[in-house]
């Protein structure tokens, strides 16, 4: 399953074959008794990336980030990071720093102390180390707080004092278990950005979980995608978004239309599959060849149909259906459309044009037309 | 409310409401918490406050043959400081006094000391482990305390089983004093402190787990991520944080202990004696009331100094959370 997927291009470390990852997870499986919390995972994470684990509540992401900071040993498999094997190692001695979800401040402690904390086993002189507590409250922006017990924090001053506590003492790797899922909208996107910033400037491996796939979009280099114990799929955002290699995967990231069919014919990269439900046939571009008659799906992006009310050209992918449900959220709508079938479509419609009542392009009861260019449609098979 | 009609003539602001109306909203909104507040005021002051006023009012009296056996003096302020005086003039009320403070520190040190693993191994189990674990600290509630104690009478005792298998560990093991004919228990201060630490144990135990049972376990995790080994996490994190419960666990045995009576009878030394001791030799054997009211007052002060200590400590500890 684990995939570096995607198109080639030249640049980016993960695509170079001979590169040597930083962090090496080989075939790690965890068995809690009889539950299997992580199944086989294999994956490579390369130096200053920000990688992000992105799945539902027990999808196993948060067990293999245990399993890096030490808390819990794998069942099978090995972990290496920087070439050395961390089997055996406990976690007071891995080169690997943690910010908790719940940030795990110590709470009679003040801001200084929680972060200076680590520093204690630190061999430095008392002024080096107060010169590092200050410069991490600097970089996170806590001058006047310093003396604060966590309980004076807000959420978000919280958060702050848990990533400088976990990069006082500049660890390789810093792991990160849902660091804005206690975070209000507009705190995490400021947030968000600002982690990033941290993460420019201090130059280490990021690896976040997550279950909010906005935040993997935003946060990371590449997006590793469980399920179940399993790696869907691992790409860069735009490839897991764009690209999506199963159902699962397509349906996890924002939303996605799938039209199930058959094969009918495939050549140059084209493949022609006819859809039950619209009663059409839709053609796809695709890299493999399929046989005739194989169970595929054409999963379309809601941002990616066209709405008219004129019938289309001959050949073009198109799906007919009477408008049911019309969101108006000012730059777009959102539109659902029931076909004959009965099945229900999403479309997203940017309202670039300015439109009165009565002007927009379709509303309730209306027939109309979806249209989609080839190139935006996906092929799922499975 | 909405039931009373407006006289349509008079359409002034003024609308009177009826008394019954303003009763049963006042019942409504404040009276149930009032009540509820109330209850334990009431109690503490028919059950506290005003048994102390009449110790305190006896401890001013003068011991009569009689019914009652107390008299007051017969001028004003009515008030006789001889007893008080006593107090503080015979060795005997002082070295008691301080025996026992000694005593109750002495076990509560022990208390704590076996207590606080108990308490940590319990909080740290997890669901029908820890439940099990709990009841059986509670258990021995179960059997009548004076039986309990009867029990280690029994044990300790010269002729016991079991005083002669521990003589006879000791003679064969650790031959130290030679050969000794028995190992005396009873009767000494160590049987005393035993019987605290056993009696007590609970009492520590119970509020200790109820901190370290909110403790949340990631904190250790954290303190270790970030570089300190377990019996560091211990020092720097698991015990600032369950101070509360060391304090609360060391009021709940120090107090009781220090004026202890049943224990320091029947197991303890003739010669130095407890406070509880005095204070009831006073009453029953001297038949003095008002020198036994005077011992118990003085008691009072004596546990409420580390009242105030810990309410001082408290304070300050909440002052500094508050900067």
């Amino acid at each position: 399953m684990p995939d570096d997927g995607g198109k080639p291009q030249s640049g980016p470390i993960w695509l170079d074959a001979a590169a040597k990852p930083f962090i090496s997870i080989e075939g790690v499986t965890k068995r809690f008794g009889s539950f299997t919390a992580v199944d086989n995972v294999t994956l490579k994470v390369f130096k200053g990336e920000l990688f992000a684990l992105l799945g539902g509540s027990g999808c196993g992401k948060s067990t293999l980030l245990r399993m890096l900071a030490g808390f819990e040993t794998p069942t099978e498999g090995k972990i290496l990071i920087d070439g050395q094997d961390m089997a055996g190692i406990p976690p007071y001695e891995r080169p690997v720093n943690m910010m908790f979800q719940s940030y795990a401040l110590f709470p009679h402690m003040t801001v200084e102390k929680n972060i200076g904390y680590g520093l204690k086993h630190e061999n430095m002189s008392d002024a080096e180390r107060a010169d590092r507590v200050k410069m991490l409250i600097d970089l996170v922006q806590l001058g006047q707080f310093a003396q604060r017990k966590p309980h004076q924090l807000s959420g978000g001053q919280r958060q702050r004092v848990a990533l400088a506590r976990a990069l006082a003492k500049q660890p390789k790797l810093l792991l990160l278990d849902e660091p804005l899922g206690a975070l209000d909208k507009k705190l995490r996107e400021q947030t968000q950005f600002e982690l990033m910033n941290i993460q420019d400037k201090v130059g280490i491996t990021f690896i976040v979980v997550t279950h909010d796939q906005e935040e993997a979009m935003t946060l990371a280099t590449r997006i590793a995608v469980m399920d179940k114990g399993v790696i869907r799929q691992t790409g860069t955002p735009t490839e897991i978004y764009e690209y999506p290699r199963t159902k699962f995967v397509a349906d996890f990231i924002g939303s996605i239309n799938q039209f199930e069919g058959e094969v009918k014919s495939s050549k140059k990269g084209f493949v022609t599959v006819s859809v039950p439900l619209t009663n059409t046939e839709m053609t796809v571009p695709h890299d493999r060849d399929l046989p005739e008659g194989s169970k595929v799906a054409v999963a379309v992006r809601p941002e990616k149909l066209t709405i008219t009310r004129k019938a289309p050209a001959k050949g073009v992918n198109a799906v007919t259906g009477t408008v049911v449900d019309l969101g108006y959220f000012g730059k777009d709508s959102l539109y659902r459309i029931k076909l004959a079938s009965g099945a229900l479509v999403r479309v997203n419609h940017v309202n670039s044009k300015r439109a009165g009542e009565g002007e927009r392009v379709a509303v309730w009861e209306d027939k109309v037309w979806l249209t989609f260019d080839p190139s935006s449609a996906i092929l799922l098979a499975e | 409310m909405a039931a009373v009609a407006k006289p349509a003539a008079s359409a002034g602001p003024d609308i009177e409401l009826p008394k019954s109306a303003n009763w049963k909203q006042w019942l409504d909104r404040d009276a149930w918490r009032q009540i509820m507040i109330a209850v334990p005021y009431a109690w503490l002051v028919i059950f506290f406050v005003l048994p102390f006023l009449i110790v305190l009012a006896i401890s001013f009296g003068i011991a009569q043959v009689g019914v009652p056996p107390v008299k007051w003096a017969e001028t004003f302020p009515y008030i006789e400081w001889a007893n008080y005086q006593l107090l503080f003039s015979k060795t005997l009320y002082i070295k008691a006094y301080w025996n026992s403070v000694q005593m109750a520190a002495i076990a509560t040190f022990f208390t704590l000391l076996i207590g606080y693993p108990m308490a940590l191994g319990i909080a740290r189990s997890s669901g029908t482990m820890r439940n099990v674990l709990l009841l059986l600290v509670i258990l021995p509630f179960w059997t009548s305390f004076l039986l309990r104690i009867y029990a280690w009478i029994g044990l300790l005792g010269n002729n016991s089983w079991f005083n002669k298998g521990l003589t006879w560990i000791v003679n064969t093991f650790f031959p130290i004093w030679g050969t000794l004919p028995k190992i005396q228990m009873m009767n000494t201060d160590f049987a005393v402190i035993l019987g605290i630490v056993y009696s007590y144990l609970p009492f520590m135990i119970l509020p200790l787990f109820s901190t370290l049972e909110r403790f949340d376990p990631t904190l250790d995790e954290a303190a270790m991520d970030l570089g300190s080994k377990r019996w560091q996490v211990f020092k720097d994190i698991t015990l600032p944080l369950s101070i509360p419960g060391i304090v609360a666990g060391a009021m709940l045995v120090f107090i009781p202990a220090t004026g202890e009576y049943v224990i320091p009878a029947l197991m303890g030394r003739g010669d130095t004696p407890m406070i509880g001791k005095v204070l009831v030799d006073e009453f029953f054997q001297n038949r003095s009331w008002p020198m036994a009211s005077a011992v118990a007052v003085a008691l009072l002060f004596v546990l409420v100094i580390p009242i105030m200590l810990y309410n001082w400590i408290e304070s300050r500890s909440m002052q500094g959370a508050a900067k």
